[in-house]
Order: C-alpha cells, then sequence, then structure tokens
C-alpha cells in the first residue's frame, strides 16, 4: 500500500512523452505532405509508411511505459521527431533522383525511404530490446571488457577480406548477407560502455598528480598508457580505413571521459596535444587528410574538383536563407551525399537558419537531458556511462555539421538520427535506450523497505 | 565528477552554439555572395522553375516557355526562330542571355519590382510564379520581307516608323535558331555554339546594331543636309562637277564612279549630283562646308551617340578633326566615317519626320504574367537634325534619286519613294558594300529604311541599286501592305 502512495508522488511524466511523440510523429507527417504537394507526387505509399512509423513509435513507447516507467519524457521524442524529419528528407530525395530518372530515361531508381524506414524498426527493436533486458545499467560494468574487446572487433572487422569493404577511400563498412554495414557505429557504443566501466576503477589513480608543471598537475608517466593505446586505435582508424570521423570522435570520447572521471584538466591539455601532433602527422603523412584539410581552407581553389562536395553544400544553405525555400521546393539533390553526410545542407536548404536552429535545439535538448541523466544517476559508473553517451551525440553532430558548413574539415560521419544509413540508426537507438535506463534509475523514487526486502540479493554493487 | 559533467555539458552547448552562428553567417550574410558564385546551378534552376513570360508581336508569341519534365522545368521555345534571332537573341543554361531575352530579363523572368502585387497574389493564391511579357513594335510582314530578301546573304535591315521612332524591321543575315542554344542539353549547346561561333559568316552577330561600315554615297543625304541647313544652298544650287578632283594638298584625283563629269560644262546641281551621286560635287561640296558643319550635321542625325533599342547599338562614327582631303573623303561616306544600319535608318527617318530624329525602339509594350498592360512606351524625340523646309526639299530630291538617278529598283508604282545608293569601298581588292537608305511615302512619312550587304558587290553605284535597293522595296511595300 504504501508502495503504491510513493509510486504516486512521483509523476512519471508518461502522458507527456506520449503527446510528444504524436507531435514529433505529426511534423514528419505534415513535412511529407509539404514534400508529396510541392513536387506533385501522387503515390500512396507514404500513407503506409508513416502509418508504420507510427505504430512503431506507439509500439515503443508502451514499452518505455512498461520498462522504465520513470525515464525521462524528454529523450524518446526529441530523437524521434529527428528520424522523421530525417525519413521525410530521404523520401524528398528519393523523388529528386526519381524525377531525375524520368528525364533521363534511364530505370527508376530504388527508393531509399522505405530502406530507412526498415532500419528505423530495427532500430527500434535495438532500443527496446536493450531497454528490456538491461533492466539496471549498472550491470554492463560487469561486461566492461567484454565490450571493449567488442568494440575493437567492431572497430577493424572491415579490414577483414571478404567481408569488408571500401566505399569512396574509406573502409568502414562490411557486407553481410546482403546488407551493408558499419560495425565502427556499433563501436562507439561498446566502446563507451569499456571506457565508463575501465575508468571508473582506474579513476583514483589516474587523478594522482605528483608533480606540477607550470602550475598544471601532470599525471604520473605511468597512467598515460591508457590515453596513448586509444591514440594508437584512433590513428590506426585514421590510416587504415581513412575515416577522419570515427577516429576523431573516438578520441574526443576517451578525452572528455578522461576528464569527467579524474576531474583533471590536465588530461585535456595531453589529449588535446596527442589530438595536434597525430593531426600533423596524418597531414604529412597521408594525402587524404592533406585534401580535407586544404578543402577546408579554401573549398573554392578547386570548386569542381576536391572541393566540390563543401562548395555544393555552401551553395545549398546560402539558397535557403533564413526561411529555406520550403519542403520539396529547393534542390538539395545537387549536393552529392545529401541522404548521408550532407543531409544537414539539404535540410538547411528547404528548412533555412530557423529549421536548422530548431533541429540543433532538438540535439541540445538530447545532449541536455542526456547530461541530466548523468547528474541524477546515483552510481559513478552511471555518471561515465551516460555522459560518454550523450558526448557521443553530441560530438559527433558537431563534427558532421561542423563539417559541412566548413566550421571544421570536413571529416565524414553520419547525422545521428537524420542521416540515411541502418547502422547509425541502430547505434544511436541504442544509445537513446542506454540514456533512458539511467534516466529512469534517476527519477525513480528511493526503492521502499518494502521493495529492498523483495529484491534478490546481490543485486546491487555498491 | 557531477561539476565535470556539467562543464562537459556546457562545452557541448557551446559547440552547439558555433554552428548556429556559423550557419547564420551562411545563411544570412555570406548568402547573396555564395548565391552569386559562377558555378552555382540554382540561381539558374530558379530561373528555370518559373514560367518564363512570353516576347509577343501585335498578337502571336515569337518566343514562349513551355513545361517539361526535366530538371529546368521550362523549355524556351522560338517559333521561326531564325527570321527573329536578331530581335529576341537566346536563353541559354550555358551562354545566358542574349538580345531582349536578356535586356527584358527581369520582367519575362518576373524579378521586376512591378510584379511585386503579383507575386504576392501568386503566394496566396498557391499559384505558379511566372514572369511578365513583352509585346514588340516588330511588323511580322516586315521582317519576314526582310529576311527574305536578304536571303542568306551577309547583310542587316533595319526599317524604322519614322513618326515614333519604331522599330518595324531588324533583320540580321545569316541568322540563326536560337532553339539550338535554348535546349537543356549542355553538350549539345555547347556543340551548336562553337559551330555557330566558328561560322566565317557569324551568323550570331548583331549586324544591323553591332556592324559598323564606310556608309558610301549613302552618307551624302547627311552632307546635303547640311548643306542645305547651311543656308547658302538650295535644290537647285549650282556645283562644280567634273570628272575628278585633285585632293588638296595630296597628289590623289578623286573620280566620279562612272568616271564621267556630273554636267556640261562639269557644272551640277545638288539635287542632279544627288540623284547620279557625283563624288567629286559631294566632295567639293564637304570642303566648302568645313569638317565641322558635317560633323555637327551627322550628330543631330545620331552618329556619335549611343542608342538602346534597349540592346545597345554600336556607335557611329564621324572623323574627329579631319584634314581637307579627309573631308573630301568624309563628305561622300568613305575615308573613316563608319555607321550601322540602324544609324542610317535614322538618318532616312529623320528626314522622313520632318527633320526630327526618333529615339529608335523594339518594345512597345510591357505586359502582366496575365497580359495586362503595365506600360506603354512613349515615343520619344532625340532632337531635330534640320528644319521642316529642308526636310521637305531632302525628301523630294531622294524621290528625284528613285524616279530619274541611281535608285530606280526601289521604285513602289502608285508610292513616291524616296531614297539613296551607296556602294562603300571596303579593304583594296575586297567588294565593296552595297548600301541602300530610303523612305516612303515621301508626303506622309510611313516607313524609313536601310539595307546593307557586306561585301556586297562591284565598285559602282549600280550594285547599291541592283542589289541593296529591290530589298528595301519588299520591306517598304510590306510595312506599306502593296
Amino acid at each position: 500500500m504504501s508502495e503504491t502512495l510513493n509510486r504516486y508522488r512521483v509523476s512519471t511524466r508518461r502522458s507527456a512523452e506520449l503527446a510528444l511523440l504524436v507531435g514529433a510523429w505529426l511534423i514528419g507527417v505534415f513535412a511529407w505532405i509539404l514534400v508529396d504537394s510541392a513536387t506533385g507526387e501522387t503515390s500512396l505509399g507514404g500513407w503506409t509508411s508513416l502509418l508504420s512509423a507510427g505504430v512503431l513509435l506507439l509500439v515503443t513507447h508502451g514499452v518505455v511505459r512498461w520498462q522504465a516507467p520513470y525515464a525521462d519524457p524528454l529523450l524518446l521524442p526529441s530523437v524521434a521527431a529527428l528520424n522523421m524529419l530525417g525519413l521525410a528528407m530521404i523520401h524528398r530525395l528519393d523523388i529528386a533522383a526519381e524525377q531525375r530518372a524520368i528525364s533521363n530515361g534511364s530505370p527508376m531508381p530504388t527508393p531509399d525511404v522505405y530502406l530507412q524506414l526498415t532500419w528505423m524498426l530495427v532500430g527500434l527493436v535495438a532500443f527496446m530490446l536493450v531497454l528490456s533486458f538491461v533492466g539496471d545499467h549498472r550491470r554492463l560494468q560487469r561486461f566492461t571488457y567484454t565490450a571493449g574487446f567488442a568494440g575493437i572487433a567492431l572497430l577493424f572487422l572491415p579490414l577483414l577480406p571478404f567481408i569488408g569493404s571500401e566505399v569512396n577511400g574509406a573502409r568502414l563498412w562490411i557486407n553481410f548477407l546482403g546488407f551493408t554495414f558499419q560495425p565502427g557505429e556499433l563501436a562507439k557504443v561498446a566502446l563507451t560502455i569499456f571506457f565508463a566501466g575501465f575508468l571508473v576503477t582506474r579513476r583514483h589513480s589516474l587523478a594522482l598528480v605528483h608533480n606540477k608543471i607550470l602550475g598544471v598537475g601532470v599525471p604520473r608517466a605511468k597512467d598515460v598508457g591508457p590515453l596513448l593505446l586509444v591514440w594508437f586505435a584512433a590513428l590506426l582508424v585514421l590510416i587504415l580505413e581513412r575515416d577522419l570521423g570515427t577516429s576523431l570522435l573516438l578520441f574526443g570520447l576517451f578525452i572528455v571521459m578522461l576528464y569527467v572521471a579524474t576531474g583533471r584538466r590536465s588530461w585535456v591539455l595531453i589529449g588535446g596535444s596527442l589530438l595536434t601532433v597525430g593531426g600533423a602527422v596524418a597531414y604529412q603523412a597521408f594525402g587524404h587528410v592533406r585534401v580535407r584539410f586544404d578543402v577546408w581552407l579554401d573549398p573554392f581553389a578547386d570548386a569542381n574538383g576536391t572541393g566540390f562536395q563543401i562548395v555544393q553544400s555552401l551553395y545549398g544553405f546560402a539558397n535557403g536563407g533564413i526561411f529555406g525555400t520550403g519542403w520539396g521546393q529547393g534542390y538539395p539533390q545537387l549536393v552529392p551525399f545529401a541522404k548521408t553526410d550532407f543531409i544537414t545542407s539539404a535540410l538547411g536548404e528547404e528548412l533555412g537558419l530557423m529549421g536548422l536552429i530548431a533541429i540543433l535545439l532538438l540535439f541540445a535538448i538530447v545532449v541536455e537531458r542526456g547530461a541530466r541523466a548523468a547528474v541524477a544517476t546515483r552510481d559513478p559508473f552511471g555518471n561515465l556511462l551516460a555522459i560518454g553517451l550523450t558526448t557521443v551525440i553530441g560530438l559527433q553532430t558537431f563534427i558532421v555539421i561542423g563539417g559541412v558548413t566548413r566550421l571544421v574539415p570536413l571529416t565524414g560521419l553520419t547525422t545521428p538520427f537524420l542521416s540515411y544509413g541502418g547502422s547509425s540508426l541502430v547505434a544511436n537507438y541504442i544509445i537513446i535506450a542506454l540514456l533512458i535506463r539511467i534516466s529512469n534509475a534517476a527519477r525513480a523514487p528511493e526503492v521502499t523497505d518494502a521493495e529492498l526486502v523483495l529484491r534478490p540479493a546481490g543485486d546491487e554493487n555498491d | 565528477m557531477i561539476r565535470q559533467i556539467n562543464r562537459v555539458t556546457a562545452a557541448i552547448v557551446v559547440l552547439l552554439l558555433a554552428l548556429i552562428i556559423n550557419l547564420s553567417y551562411i545563411q544570412v550574410f555570406k548568402a547573396g555572395d555564395l548565391r552569386g558564385q559562377a558555378g552555382n546551378q540554382r540561381v539558374t534552376l530558379t530561373e528555370y522553375s518559373r514560367e518564363r513570360g512570353p516576347i509577343l508581336l501585335a498578337s502571336e508569341a515569337i518566343a514562349e516557355s513551355t513545361p517539361t519534365s526535366d530538371a529546368l522545368k521550362y523549355l524556351r521555345e522560338y517559333a521561326d526562330g531564325s527570321t527573329y534571332a536578331a530581335i529576341t537573341g537566346f536563353y541559354s543554361v550555358v551562354y545566358g542571355a542574349t538580345g531582349i531575352e536578356s535586356e527584358a530579363n527581369n520582367i519575362l523572368a518576373g524579378n521586376d519590382s512591378r510584379f511585386f502585387v503579383d507575386r504576392l497574389q501568386q503566394l496566396f493564391a498557391n499559384r505558379e510564379p511566372k514572369g511578365g511579357a513583352i509585346r514588340l513594335t516588330i511588323d511580322p510582314d516586315a521582317q519576314v520581307a526582310a529576311m527574305k530578301a536578304l536571303n542568306g546573304r551577309t547583310g542587316a535591315v533595319v526599317a524604322i516608323d519614322p513618326t515614333t521612332g519604331a522599330i518595324l524591321a531588324l533583320a540580321s543575315s545569316p541568322s540563326f535558331d536560337p532553339n539550338l542554344l535554348s535546349s537543356h542539353d549542355a553538350g549539345d549547346i555547347q556543340a551548336n555554339y562553337e559551330e555557330l561561333n566558328a561560322d566565317s559568316d557569324q551568323p550570331l552577330l548583331n549586324r544591323p546594331l553591332a556592324m559598323t561600315l564606310p556608309p558610301g554615297s549613302t552618307f551624302k543625304l547627311v552632307t546635303a543636309a547640311a548643306a542645305l541647313e547651311s543656308g547658302n544652298y538650295v535644290a537647285d544650287s549650282e556645283l562644280p562637277g567634273p570628272k575628278q578632283i585633285n585632293l588638296p594638298g595630296t597628289d590623289v584625283q578623286l573620280g566620279n564612279w562612272n568616271d564621267k563629269a556630273c554636267g556640261a560644262g562639269d557644272v551640277t546641281t545638288l539635287q542632279s549630283a544627288l540623284e547620279i551621286s557625283c563624288n567629286t560635287a559631294f566632295a567639293w561640296l564637304g570642303m566648302e562646308l568645313g569638317a565641322d558643319a558635317i560633323s555637327e550635321q551627322a550628330q543631330k542625325f545620331g552618329f556619335e551617340s549611343e542608342f538602346d533599342v534597349p540592346m545597345t547599338a554600336a556607335i557611329s562614327r564621324f572623323p574627329a578633326d579631319p584634314n581637307k582631303p579627309q573631308t573630301a573623303m568624309s563628305a561622300i561616306g568613305q575615308f573613316d566615317v563608319r555607321a550601322t544600319a540602324l544609324q542610317m535608318a535614322m538618318v532616312a527617318a529623320g528626314i522622313a519626320n520632318d527633320g526630327v530624329v526618333m529615339n529608335p525602339y523594339l518594345i512597345s509594350q510591357v505586359l502582366g504574367p496575365d497580359l495586362t498592360v503595365l506600360q506603354n512606351t512613349n515615343p520619344s524625340a532625340f532632337g531635330r537634325a534640320m528644319s521642316v523646309e529642308n526636310s521637305k526639299i531632302l525628301r523630294d530630291m531622294m524621290v528625284g534619286v528613285v524616279n530619274n538617278g541611281t535608285a530606280t529598283k526601289a521604285a513602289i508604282s502608285g508610292i513616291n519613294v524616296g531614297g539613296k545608293t551607296g556602294t562603300a569601298e571596303n579593304a583594296p581588292g575586297e567588294p565593296a558594300h552595297a548600301w541602300f537608305v530610303g523612305l516612303a511615302p515621301s508626303d506622309q512619312s510611313k516607313v524609313a529604311v536601310a539595307v546593307v550587304l557586306q561585301n556586297g558587290g562591284g565598285a559602282t553605284e549600280v550594285s547599291g541599286n541592283s542589289l541593296a535597293a529591290p530589298i528595301a522595296a519588299a520591306v517598304m511595300r510590306a510595312v506599306l501592305k502593296q
């Protein structure tokens, strides 16, 4: 009886989540309708897609209600809105590809939006499975080294013969049963778990300071080992797979988590120096890095060659202006890889600066909510894991959008939840599932005496 | 750990803010620059996504946009393209626009500020935006007659309504089909353009407006006008007209085209000298009047001025500060005198319009997307070139040229046609340019015309009459519906 009363005192906010989720779905529906009306597309396939996406989101909401009733109510609707916007833009680009095929008399291309919808299904199923099977995030700490090995394996899987494949110069895909998959996306989840588990046990020794240089505490030489290892792994990714984005993301992630775990700013300085050294060496040694950097400095120097992608992307943003051309009324198809790396410039053209600010605010909400879970959870592993996962989404968003807007050199990553690409979507939904799991633990009321008695012994680590 | 988490969160939020600031810079402050970049296809695509307004004659469209199924939503099509190419110009994805397509682009594309209200209505009514239309002064009968009469020979014809300055025909030959350059296939366009550009007959050259040639004996009209305006000469004034005269200070003997004296006792009259195109009499007259008087008269007809019809015509020139022999040669339209066909038509038009030269123009009306008239062109005077009386005298003299003199092939039965032939020497050894400048009817000006055939014929005045005059007659007949 006291349990019921206790639960009533803390609002679960599930109804808010449901309302917001309906709102997120409606954003996608309206976007889709606008795309169809602007481009004169009349096929009814859209409604089936939209309804299945809606049903899928409802089922997911039901699972959250059941498995994580105290979860943060904003996380799922925010990423659902991003996912729906991404679907609408991929649909819009499908139409552009169709129109192009008609005018060229070439065979009709297969629309990508249905495949993306399938990946949304896979991603949300993964989300539900993670939420259901990871009843308590602290259990993940047991799998620290398993996750570490899995992460490394996934990261270097594309290097294996036969299943690994190279696309556009980067070797980061694998072919499996006719599907292509980017295992690096899943690797970042596994490695975040590994970093959190590893750092939470080593943080006290890593925080030790023996001497100071220029007033900054410097860690012991023998403690630099783990950082050097990650640095080396990131360099290997850069050299062997030519994947600048993942390389940068993993190293940045580790520095952030190291800083959070130890509270030592000196790690950030050391990490930053290693990053600079690695970057400088890579610039000197590798043509593909040099090209990316030079294009960043002056994309118009070779606007029809190496600078083509970024220049086209900038033209797209410029054409959008403040309010955008409107759904279906711009020319986002002129930007190469508009469905994947450059989806932001497609959205920027048709939705304008206002639309992009709204999208970036959605990412900011995800980051803020993830950080809130990180702060509120009561165990250090949970703190670290949550801020790590939040950093993955925030940093990846910055690296890719900064790249297509020429704020930073273009490195090639997918935009979380927006870009076409299954592995990215699945990995990011798993991240959100874990954040929701942690936020649920953070927001759930303190267990009552009655509950404590009911729970099996040995379930808690601390 | 909590403090570090908050700091990291703040750092990520700062990164997202940096993205927003950078995007504001690109999409607001830098957007104009980026849109104007040479390689930016979007500007073209946006232009092609709107229905461009038609270019109209009195009723029919000679250029209009039709919907397509490809990325560029509208295709520009020209009915009877090669007949009107010198007027419409082309509208090309690769090479931009020329002619009216270029000059009236703001109206045709619908960018003109006058369309602001239309655009708002289109926005609210959710109608596809559409450009405005242009109506031309061109008389299709005259234009077709001119192109037909030129028949592919290199040359130009300009016909003007003398009372308004409205251009009735503007023909350039050989011509090209603007449809060849206005397709949506960049490769085709490029191949076609390169072929046209490599053609030694220069079909892309807008001859009536851009080509300046020595006007030859047709310039004697300007010298005659200067003589009449000086007050010292009338039609019957006697002038020396020997077989040849010595150009002072040189060994050069300037002779007549038929190698004969212009009258008994080497004396002729102004009227007779014009009729038989007497070089020695006009060379003498030129030296008597002086370069300044002729230059001033030429400027009153439009020499040394720029005219936008709306395409900008090349400036016709009379040499600055010529010495005596150069003045003598200039007075008969040789030496460094250069004129466009448009300019020579304006000379005839000024004489026809009681001495007042009107500014030439091609656009009669600017129309909205729904073809309501937004603006009618008001004819404007360039200036008075000669007195009413003197213009009447010169018109009568020109009628004499057609009836009794060198321009017999310009005659139209039942109508008093006035004219003047010209054969302008080109570089030594090359065939001369055959000219004809005329007006009709002489008592109530309806049309003034200039015809030039580049490297058209032999060295005699006969070629102006045999080659150029019939073309002018055909055009004048078309205008007068004879």
